[in-house]
């Protein structure tokens, strides 16, 4: 932000913003210079932070209801939904908010994905990017814990069990993560108290990957650098603003037939059974968001190489701006790309697919087969086909093909409409 | 844009399918009209009054309903029992309360802010009256069984004499609907076995309905109010998501750019 010499035009502006340059701060923000290219897949950053704040205000009303303890959880949980005004509502409006974060920010890392938004120079909102979406995950499954219903607690027995696998100490560092010898009160209360925790944690990163996208700019679905300003942006007020407005407004009915109309859909019914160690469900699945990453953990017959590659499968994201050797970062120049990164996305539809499933026969093959695929993406497909990917021309600017510039800019739009 | 739309809605199209075979049953559950379906839905307020008759009548000797006042009979969007009702229903249950001045507990009638009285005194006597099974509290069984509506009003209907080579144990029937074929509690209901308070003829499948659509409204007590609110709050967005739509193509036309 140091290209800034913004000077209020009151005098106790000025003399504030001499103090604290917060004038100068939203002044960027209204300023800032935005690809005017952007499509709707950008919206989703805006959608996201929309869903944190949601998340914390309905998350705090829940927890002025809410009582951590093993014995009233769940009850407390009724009282929410029945007793208290407008209870139900904030509380179908936080539990179907996590899957509508979820939905939204896989779409965001998708979308990172296409137009190679992680490459240089953006590696560090990356970076920070898998380190939230690590959180959330953190922040969904303690808060699916928190209403103590049979999945609940199984789901906290299995996933706190993982630790277990490590060699030596693993049996330890589970006692320790329960505080006591099973899932109990102790495991309660500490899950309530981090699950609290974390969002404002989030908030931070998500602070931090807002001014680190700032410093180089919005990538774009060109994928090309963008003189800023020029002709090829717009202010972000009120061009951007009111675009992801119109996007939000879109994503909040979605999410609001969810809340009204199927506000159990996403839950499983097992749930709504109070907590008891005695009785292990039939089937014990996750929260749908992690079905992809559960498949990988069970499709590994070992536990903890099981627990490792569903570790390798988050992390691995992480080095993607070092893996993909490609210089070009638009998936629309890069016609091979395009092609494995819809079978990449494929592929992990199919891992979540599975992840619901029984892991047994037929299941447990494609499990298998879709997660060595999806390392072999990362790993191999993706180092080679930078070095091998004939790409087509890219333009120099986002206004040249508008102003009839470039013939090699139309002709690789061309063949990208004749691929569809 | 359209490319946006287009992919947008594979992706929500294969999540449907995903969440609709994920809820398909071996089973195929016994299909009814179901008046709290839909946007508009609403309860049957006659069927809630006489679902909540069948469950006094035979469900309660064993099924509790811990988180139910009387109070809730007489509640908007409930059976809407008039007060004067609801107390006379609350007043014929006997409940415990104290201790008294002298630390002695004792039997009053009933109040509108009682829970309902549970027919055990605990879990364990529950599991001793009933070979060892235990009964589950209906408060919100609809939302925790897998079919939810459909499901209990099948069970209820769905003794039948087991096929020939099928097995029982000692205390177990045989229930088409449940998971193993196998249930502890036996069939409860038969025809006329109550006598509505409405005249309306108590078969086995009106009781089933009447008392799954009693149970539904109390896993969700403020289904009408939540479909009100929604259909309020979806036109809402819907019409300002088409302002904004507007002012922003006229904000965007300024430069161009297709939006």
């Amino acid at each position: 932000m140091s290209d800034h010499d913004y000077t209020p035009k009151s005098k106790v502006g000025k003399w504030f913003n001499d103090r604290l340059p917060l004038l100068t701060l939203a002044n960027h923000l209204t300023e800032y210079p935005t690809p005017k290219n952007l499509n709707y897949w950008w919206t989703f950053g805006g959608i996201l932070t929309f869903c944190l704040i949601t998340q914390i205000i309905t998350g705090l009303v829940l927890a002025m209801h809410y009582i951590a303890h093993a014995d009233m959880a769940f009850d407390s949980v009724e009282h929410i939904m029945r007793d208290v005004n407008y209870g139900w509502l904030i509380r179908y409006i936080h539990a179907n908010g996590a899957s509508m974060f979820f939905l939204a920010v896989y779409i965001h890392i998708f979308r990172s994905l296409f137009y190679g938004s992680y490459k240089s120079p953006r590696e560090i909102i990356w970076i920070i990017g898998i380190i939230i979406y690590l959180l959330m995950m953190a922040a969904a499954f303690m808060g699916y814990v928190l209403p103590w219903g049979q999945m609940s607690f199984w789901g906290a027995t299995v996933i706190t069990n993982l630790f277990s696998a490590i060699p030596l100490v693993g049996e330890g560092i589970v006692t320790w993560l329960w505080g006591g010898y099973s899932v109990d009160n102790p495991t309660l209360t500490r899950f309530f108290t981090l699950h609290y925790l974390i969002p404002f944690l989030i908030l931070g990163l998500v602070v931090l990957h807002i001014w680190a996208l700032h410093v180089p700019g919005n990538n774009n679905p060109v994928g090309i650098d963008i003189k800023k300003p020029s002709k090829d942006t717009v202010p972000f007020h009120p061009y951007i603003v009111i675009k992801d407005g119109f996007a939000l407004l879109m994503f909040m009915i979605v999410f609001a037939f969810f809340v009204f109309y199927t506000p159990n859909i996403l839950g499983h019914a097992d749930n709504y059974i109070e907590a008891d160690p005695l009785v292990t469900p039939a089937h014990i699945v996750p929260e749908w968001y992690l079905l992809p990453f559960y498949a990988i953990l069970r499709s590994v017959p070992d536990k903890l190489l099981g627990v490792v590659a569903m570790l390798s499968a988050i992390f691995i994201l992480a080095a993607l701006p070092w893996l993909d050797t490609s210089k070009i970062r638009s998936a629309v120049f890069r016609p091979l790309y395009r092609q494995f990164y819809w079978i990449l996305v494929a592929d992990v539809l199919i891992l979540g697919y599975v992840g619901a499933m029984p892991a047994e026969g037929l299941y447990l093959l494609i499990a298998r087969v879709a997660t060595a695929y999806y390392f072999l993406h990362f790993l191999v497909i993706l180092p080679l086909l930078g070095l091998k990917e004939k790409t087509l021309p890219v333009p120099l600017s986002i206004t040249e093909p508008v102003l009839g510039g470039s013939i090699n800019f139309a002709s690789a739009k061309n063949t990208e409409r004749s691929n569809k | 844009m359209k490319n946006f739309f287009r992919i947008l809605s594979l992706i929500i199209l294969f999540f449907g399918f995903q969440l609709s075979s994920n809820a398909a049953e071996k089973v195929e559950f016994l299909k009814t009209h179901w008046s709290f379906k839909g946007v508009f839905g609403k309860f049957d307020r006659g069927a809630l009054q006489r679902g909540y008759q069948v469950y006094t009548e035979v469900c309660s000797s064993c099924h509790s309903m811990k988180y139910l006042s009387y109070r809730n009979l007489a509640e908007k969007g409930g059976p809407e029992f008039t007060e004067a009702q609801a107390k006379a229903i609350a007043a014929s249950f006997e409940v415990k309360d104290g201790p008294n001045a002298d630390g002695e507990m004792f039997l009053r009638p009933g109040k509108l802010s009682d829970k309902f009285v549970m027919p055990y005194e605990n879990v364990k006597a529950a599991q001793a009256a009933n070979g060892g099974a235990y009964p589950p509290d209906m408060s919100v069984l609809v939302k925790a069984r897998g079919g939810g509506v459909d499901y209990i009003y099948s069970l209820l209907q769905g003794y039948e004499d087991p096929p020939a080579g099928f097995t029982l144990e000692e205390g177990v029937y045989y229930n088409k609907y449940m998971y193993g074929k196998k249930i502890k509690m036996a069939n409860q209901l038969s025809d006329g076995l109550v006598e509505y308070a409405d005249g309306t003829n108590a078969t086995v499948e009106q009781m089933s309905k009447d008392v799954t659509t009693f149970l539904m409204w109390s896993a969700e007590p403020h289904l009408e109010s939540r479909h009100r609110m929604g259909f309020k709050a979806i036109i809402y967005l819907i019409i300002l998501t088409t302002l904004v739509y507007f002012s922003m193509k006229r904000i965007w036309s300024r430069i161009e750019t297709e939006v």
